[in-house]
């Protein structure tokens, strides 16, 4: 993927696939540091999936015998030095506390760091595509945090989906300005 | 500054729109965002035609939604569109300007263009 912020948009899929409600985006950024948190309360994966999941010939979809999105955010992580660390409680294991945290750990000052890329399209476009679920986005960086629970929004905007055009553009903006405030430099589309 | 107030501003004109709405979505259109989709760039796809669906004004009868892996990786990013009586047709390698395009002949003009399907790509 050319920007990290695809990767966070194809892992976050994964847990809508997995029919969570919420999904909880965390990006906490250091000096050199940057770790990816996608965290939901979908069905989950028992054990032995997760310890399968890394692997590209294990997908649990009948399409096509191999999974891709997992090991690409693995290789992204890896080749800065990084990692990434699944924990799954699966729905079978427990039916009343269930889901995935998926977490991925980026050197950002390596050579081979994927630049994060246009997260404000990302995050916009995904709740466009599952307006029903709860998202909530959190980016810490060192210069400030920029933060979006659907939920606030759906207290305010009633029976209006948050697919709307209008609802989607005031997302956008918002999260422009969020990162625009900080003076948060992502050097795409800003 | 972006506020909650603007939010319930959306509200207000939605609730006259409600009885319009009615009946939408006689069009739709569905972008593949699966892992190889977003790797060819279906992102900026999907943007083209939500962004491009509202400006023409389009909205009220064309809905723009997401899909995972429609199975055609080579082709991606895919878009399938389907209206009520006609055939599905599927746009293939596709880009934000040939959405522009797609809006254009396609979703305003009724014209398929028949180029960019997977029919023209696989024969
Ligand atoms: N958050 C999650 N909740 C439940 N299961 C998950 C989650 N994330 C991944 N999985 C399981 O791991 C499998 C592999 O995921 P991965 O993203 O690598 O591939 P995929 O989604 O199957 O296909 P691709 O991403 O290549 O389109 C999934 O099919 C799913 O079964
Ligand atoms: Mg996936």
């Amino acid at each position: 993927m050319k920007e990290l912020s695809l990767n966070i948009f194809d892992i976050s899929q994964n847990s809508v696939k997995a029919k969570a409600e919420k999904i909880e985006i965390t990006l906490d950024e250091t000096e050199e540091t940057l770790a990816i948190t996608i965290r939901d309360n979908g069905c989950g994966m028992t054990a032995e999936q997760v310890r399968n999941v890394m692997d590209p010939f294990f997908t649990t979809r009948t399409t096509r015998n191999v999974g891709l999105g997992v090991p690409l955010l693995k290789l992204a992580a890896e080749q800065t030095g990084g990692g990434i660390r699944i924990e799954s409680v699966s729905e079978k294991d427990n039916p009343e506390n269930h889901g995935t945290v998926i977490r991925a750990d980026f050197f950002t000052k390596h050579l081979d760091f994927t630049p994060l890329g246009d997260i404000v399209s990302t995050v916009t476009l995904m709740i466009q595509g599952a307006p029903d679920i709860r998202w909530i986005f959190i980016h810490n960086t060192g210069s400030g945090s920029v933060e979006l629970d659907t939920d606030e929004l759906k207290a305010v905007l009633g029976d209006v989906p948050l697919n709307n055009y209008d609802v989607i553009k005031w997302i956008e903006e918002y999260l422009k300005e969020g990162y625009a405030d900080i003076h948060y430099n992502m050097g795409y589309n800003l | 500054m972006k506020s909650l107030a603007e939010l319930a501003a959306i509200r207000e004109k939605m609730k006259d729109k409600v009885i319009l709405r009615e009946g939408t979505g006689e069009i739709r259109v569905v972008v593949g965002m699966a892992t190889c989709g977003i790797a060819a760039g279906a992102r900026p796809v999907l943007n083209a035609f939500v962004e491009g669906v509202n400006k023409e004004g389009l909205g009220d009868k064309v809905t723009v939604s997401q899909t995972g892996c429609i199975g055609v990786c080579q082709f991606e990013p895919v878009v399938e569109i389907y209206e009520s009586g006609k055939d599905k047709v599927t746009y293939v390698k596709m880009t934000a300007e040939k959405a522009a395009e797609v809006i254009e002949k396609h979703l305003k003009g009724g014209k398929v263009i028949g180029e960019y399907t997977i029919t023209n790509a696989i024969s």
